[in-house]
């Protein structure tokens, strides 16, 4: 009796059931979470007017400092506190570039990006050549066999707390406040007794510490090793991703599920035989011309912050 | 301690301002060269001066430096219209591409024919990959710099997707595309060295780049778009044309580099054909200064610290990626060095919430 | 200076910025229930001093005091915690932000902002000062008017002793204003001290209790507003001797006049212009921004050797009206002509190639800052400087150094424009416009903020390029420049031209009230 229908489906939607859902959703969680780490650390760095153009070195950086410290010391935990401290540190030189020394901040991110990307090849170069080491210990999925909800911690974290917690932050608090006025006016802010070089500071420090752990989610928790490749872009997917949200926290969330679905379902489709005529890197490319696309479509009516990409000097 | 504008701007700042980043960013490159177990001066002389002290490393260098000088003016054209082009990379792979595209339907071509058609399609290659985000931001002002940087990887995936797909190499199965047919190799610029005929090419574009910024009307107006779009539109010039046409030009230039590689160096196509130039480019094209005679020579010390990092990863093991450690790093510090110059460093107690003011007597 | 209630002092307050003094070791004082006015014509340096107040600018020199207490104000912070409140003249509101958010933005910690009770104090301070604003609406939605009540209010959210008010009413309708002096009246009667800052006279008579006058960075004189005529803060303001005849100012601001024999009104023009095409002809030229007219069916005539201003206060237009002269504005409807051509829908090129020169507002949004002198110089006319397909650099050079002497310019020709002082960058603008020949120049405050010399200068360039046959179209709020080079002055009053005066006719009182739109005189 129960058969019957299920095999009418089969029949019609032979391809879709070939797709295993539950895999795709979970795999798109997992996908979606370093971008949400990291585009929320640019949503933060943003507000402010500053354009991260570090990010995708600031993930590299995390991805493989938070690699470098877990395979030394032998704890994931220990690892994800590196990437975060150098995160820190690369939000540092990304504010003393931008706001100390007022730098054009295309330049001045890409820099950081070059500049952070060398870093790693090198050290990983200088201390593993021709070597391909893994982590003993990496972060393991939460609930074994259970397909959707058997994710990473990392991944909870960033959905159920850091999600709505930047929400939260950026909305309700004083902080947000501060972070908002300054990236929409700051001679407001400055007039208001908000100190913008302060605010810039911070936001870029804690910013780009949750770029570090987006980062590392992929080192410590999906691969357990490090590969010079390992971030693809996908720095400036969230950059692309933030503007598409209009800085605001649900919708980066939003388009990074979309994002990681396209990605999802190109690792399914190409399982599947039915599209394994379907080059891979075209479904591959899939989600960057979606991003390309949504900015051709709504980003003509973006509004971007009052102090986008300008440095503060007091008249 | 606080930063002050200056007034005036002694004449030696600015040098002085730049030979400071350049040590500081030896200083601070000597870490690593250390940490490699090297020796830094050592090390440094193979950096720099080995490449340059034989005439075939000279031939090594400006061979390496060519793909440099077609990104590294592409983005300076764009840039000094103010047009943030990112995208050097994908118009550079997507010029390699359509010249291949060419390359591989035309096999059996004769070279007068078959170089400035391979030429020809690069161009037009690196134009259309770089139309979309020009386009865009003509028409819906949309952020040029996110568009351009997101087609990077979509070209490096056109490029792969080709490479496993239509394009495997016929023979070895390799990732690689089939060999040119000859009539594609570009002639040795020098008889008997590597070097090629898209050095001249390049040397050709920039010389041209370098008249069009500085000695016509035309680079003028560009200038003053990039520089000032409120006062150029004031005075009549029709920015945003400007811009459209420059952004379409920088990418047809970085196609230029792309078909210059794969005639010039490889005679296929390779995954690693661009070894990240249009991203290179952009510190080809900052560091110069955004001038065609800076670009030429920025080109050039990469292309010496590239050949010299093969030799001192050969010989001091120390891994060639010090070379790009050490461009970025010399880009942000010149940068922040020319920033610096206009402060003079003022000393001063730190600010109380109502410390008396000092000498203030009412 | 220094009186026995004070409850801030300024002391001898000193700032330059490069070679301009913009405020010459002033002191200024406000009591407790104090209305003090700071008056001054634009660019006197009153706004500066505020900044300094303020913690937004540093003194070179001087010092400030509350209650006899030396003060050290190194930020707004400092400022607010001492009991300064500022309302900026381009207001300090963030228009994405609502009312409650940035009245409580600056009292804000790190922390959960308690969003209920900011609403509540923000209606509370808004209810004491008589104001009504929805505070939940986005500062976006407000009109001019009611953005400044939140600004006030915001300022007032602090324990606030004394209110600086910058320009207040640049920006408001006349409803408005009223509204705004019964909230400095009741802001007054709490013991509050108000340093109204402001170039218009009539406001300052009505309002102020003592009037401090600023002029070219210096402290000119201080009345008790009781016991002045505007008449004589008139004289103040300009520098202007008030039974001086309205003539040539020049002379009576002790500026050497040249020894040009042309009078205000040159006898020998006027005779054949009527003959000529007119230099300009405005006809209802209208330019509508979301249904509402800012420049409003604007008709105008220069003649050939004439000289006439436009006068009006801040915001009546006179921006949008330079727009739509440069091109770089679209025409709603209306047209122009420039020397019989019509130029209405040409773009800026074309308005250059009809004959029109610029002098605008913005001296340095108009170069090109990195580019060098002589190439700003000849960037609207390159096209006259090709020699096969090249820039002729010895010509550019030569053009360049011809204009340098000419118009006394203190630069190399391969100088950077940014490294100019205001008045070189100018002489440049003014060389760049002159050298065309211009049959129509429109010019926009000339000499703001210029030093004397260079003041002079700019107007005997002006009456040259008169003489020569152009015409000339002066936007201006200095009245003082006014009469000295206009034959006519046209007062624009909220995009309308209310009523054309001769130079003879336009004496300080009339324009006064025709610019303030009360009356249109017959």
């Amino acid at each position: 009796m129960v058969a019957a229908p299920r095999s009418t489906y089969s029949c019609v939607w032979g391809w879709v059931v070939s797709i295993d859902l539950l895999a795709l959703v979970g795999a798109m969680l997992t996908i979606a979470t370093p971008l949400v780490w990291a585009g929320i650390g640019e949503v933060v760095v943003e507000r402010t007017g500053i354009l991260n153009l570090g990010i995708e070195g600031t993930m590299y950086l995390g991805a493989f400092i938070g690699f470098l410290a877990a395979l030394r010391t032998g704890s994931p935990w220990l690892g994800l506190l590196a990437a975060v401290v150098s995160g820190v540190v690369a939000g540092l030189a990304m504010a003393l570039l931008t706001v100390t020394l007022g730098l054009n901040q295309h330049v001045s991110g890409l820099g950081l990006t070059l500049f952070l990307i060398a870093v790693c090849e090198f050290t990983f170069r200088l201390l593993y050549a021709g070597e391909r080491p893994t982590l003993e210990q990496k972060f393991h999925t939460l609930l074994p066999g259970v397909a959707v909800l058997n994710q990473h911690w990392l991944t909870y974290v960033a959905f159920l707390v850091l999600a709505p917690a930047a929400w939260w932050v950026l909305r309700s608090t004083g902080m947000g406040y501060r972070l908002h006025a300054v990236g929409e006016n700051f001679e407001a802010a400055d007039v208001a007794g908000i100190s913008v070089a302060a605010t810039r500071y911070v936001a870029l420090m804690v910013g780009s510490a949750l770029m570090t752990v987006g980062g590392a989610f992929l080192t410590l928790a999906v691969l357990g090793s490090y590969t010079l490749d390992i971030i693809n872009g996908r720095g400036w997917v969230c950059i692309a991703l933030v503007i598409f949200a209009q800085w605001r926290v649900w919708p980066t969330v939003f388009g990074a599920l979309i994002f990681a679905v396209t990605d999802a379902l190109q690792l399914q489709l190409a399982i599947t035989t039915a599209f394994g005529s379907i080059p891979r890197e075209l479904m591959l490319a899939l989600p960057y011309l979606a991003v390309i696309t949504a900015l051709a479509v709504w980003g003509r009516k973006v509004r971007y912050p009052g102090s986008y990409l300008r440095a503060y000097r007091r008249g | 301690m606080r930063l002050v504008l200056r007034g005036r701007q002694p004449r030696w700042v600015a040098p002085v301002a730049v030979l400071a980043a350049v040590l500081a960013t030896v200083v601070l490159t000597a870490i690593p060269i250390r940490l490699a177990g090297a020796n830094p001066p050592a090390a440094f002389h193979r950096y720099l001066v080995t490449p340059l002290s034989t005439t075939a490393g000279w031939y090594e260098v400006m061979l390496t430096a060519t793909p440099l000088l077609f990104t590294g003016i592409a983005v300076a054209i764009a840039f000094r219209a103010g047009y943030w082009n990112i995208g050097a990379e994908g118009q550079f792979l997507f010029g390699a591409v359509a010249t291949t595209g060419v390359a591989l339907a035309l096999p059996g071509l004769a070279a007068p024919l078959a170089v400035p058609l391979g030429f020809l399609a690069g161009a037009v290659g690196g134009l259309v990959w770089a139309t979309l985000p020009a386009w865009l931001k003509k028409r819906a002002d949309i952020d040029e710099v996110v568009t351009t940087l997101l087609l990077n990887p979509v070209a490096l995936l056109l490029v792969q997707g080709l490479l496993n797909g239509p394009w495997r190499n016929s023979s070895s199965g390799f990732t690689d595309s089939d060999r040119f047919g000859h009539g594609y190799d570009l002639p040795a610029l020098i008889p008997g060295t590597r070097v090629h005929w898209g050095l001249g090419v390049a040397v050709v574009v920039i010389a041209i780049a370098g008249i069009l910024l500085t000695r016509t009307a035309t680079g003028i107006r560009i200038r003053a778009a990039g520089q000032a779009p409120r006062a150029a539109a004031l005075s009549g010039i029709p920015v945003n044309r400007l811009r459209w046409r420059c952004a379409l030009v920088s990418g047809a230039v970085a196609g230029l580099g792309g078909a210059s590689q794969v005639m010039g160096v490889q005679h296929q196509l390779t995954q690693g054909i661009s070894n990240s130039y249009g991203y290179t480019g952009v510190i080809v094209a900052t560091l110069g200064g955004l001038s065609a005679l800076g670009v030429f020579l920025v080109a050039v010390l990469l292309g010496d610290l590239s050949v010299g990092a093969q030799n001192v990863s050969l010989v001091l093991q120390v891994p060639t990626q010090l070379g790009a450690v050490f461009s970025a790093l010399l880009m942000l510090m010149v940068l922040s060095a020319m920033s610096l110059r206009r402060y003079r460093v003022q000393w001063s107690r730190p600010r109380g919430r109502r410390t008396p003011a000092s000498g203030g007597g009412s | 200076m220094s009186r026995p209630h004070a409850l801030l002092e300024l002391n001898g307050v000193t700032k330059r910025f490069g070679d301009l003094t913009a405020n010459d070791s002033v002191s200024v004082s406000v009591a407790a229930g104090e209305v003090v006015a700071l008056l001054g014509e634009n660019g006197a340096g009153k706004s500066t001093l505020m900044k300094i107040l303020y913690g937004l600018v540093r003194p070179d020199a001087g010092g400030i005091s509350m209650n006899g207490q030396p003060l050290h104000i190194g930020s707004p912070r400092d400022a607010m915690s001492a009991g300064i409140g500022m309302v900026t003249q381009e207001f300090s509101l963030v228009e994405t932000m609502t009312v409650t958010e940035n009245v409580a933005l600056s009292a804000v910690g790190l922390g959960i902002v308690d969003t209920r009770a900011a609403r509540q104090r923000v209606t509370a301070a808004m209810e004491r000062i008589g104001v009504d604003i929805e505070p939940d609406r986005l500062v976006s939605t407000l009109s001019l008017g009611e953005r400044q009540r939140v600004e006030i209010v915001k300022a007032l959210f602090h324990d606030c002793r004394v209110l600086i008010l910058d320009e207040p009413t640049a920006v408001l309708t006349p409803q408005d204003v009223r509204a705004l002096f019964a909230t400095i009246d009741r802001l007054r009667q709490t013991g509050l001290g108000v340093l109204f800052v402001s170039h218009k006279l009539r406001e300052v008579a009505e309002i102020s209790d003592r009037v401090v006058v600023l002029r070219r960075g210096q402290l000119v004189g201080e009345r008790v507003t009781s016991e002045v005529g505007v008449g004589e803060l008139a004289a103040l303001m300009m520098g202007v001797k008030a039974a001086a005849p309205v003539g040539d100012t020049a002379a009576a601001v002790g500026l050497p006049t040249e020894a040009s024999p042309d009078a205000p009104a040159a006898p020998d023009r006027g005779e054949s212009t009527t003959a000529q095409t007119p230099a300009l002809v405005l006809t209802e030229l209208t330019l509508e921004r979301h249904g509402r007219s800012i420049v409003d069916a604007v008709t105008l005539t220069v003649q050939r050797g004439e000289v006439v201003g436009i006068a009006g206060i801040t915001g009546n237009g006179q921006t949008e009206l330079m727009e739509l002269l440069c091109g770089t504005e679209q025409t709603t409807s209306g047209r122009m002509e420039v020397d019989g051509v019509d130029v209405t829908r040409s773009d800026v090129a074309g308005r250059l190639a009809a004959g029109l020169g610029r002098l605008t507002e913005d001296r340095r949004g108009s170069v090109v800052p990195q580019l060098s002198v002589e190439e700003n110089l000849v960037l609207e006319d390159l096209p006259t400087y090709v020699r096969r397909g090249l820039v002729d650099r010895t010509a550019i050079r030569a053009h360049a150094e011809r204009l340098i002497a000419r118009f006394d310019i203190v630069a190399t020709p391969a100088a950077a424009v940014s490294t100019l002082s205001g008045g070189n960058m100018q002489k440049v603008l003014l060389a760049r416009a002159l050298a065309r020949r211009p049959r129509l120049l429109v010019a926009a405050q000339p000499t703001r903020g210029l030093d004397i010399g260079a003041y002079q200068f700019v107007h005997s360039q002006l009456k040259e390029l008169r003489d020569s046959g152009a015409g000339l179209l002066l936007i201006s709020e200095d009245l003082d420049e006014m009469r000295a080079l206009c034959d006519r002055i046209a007062v624009l009053f909220r995009g309308r031209i209310v009523g054309t005066l001769t130079v003879e006719e336009a004496t300080s009182e009339r324009l006064g009230v025709m610019m303030t739109g009360e009356a249109v005189p017959a």
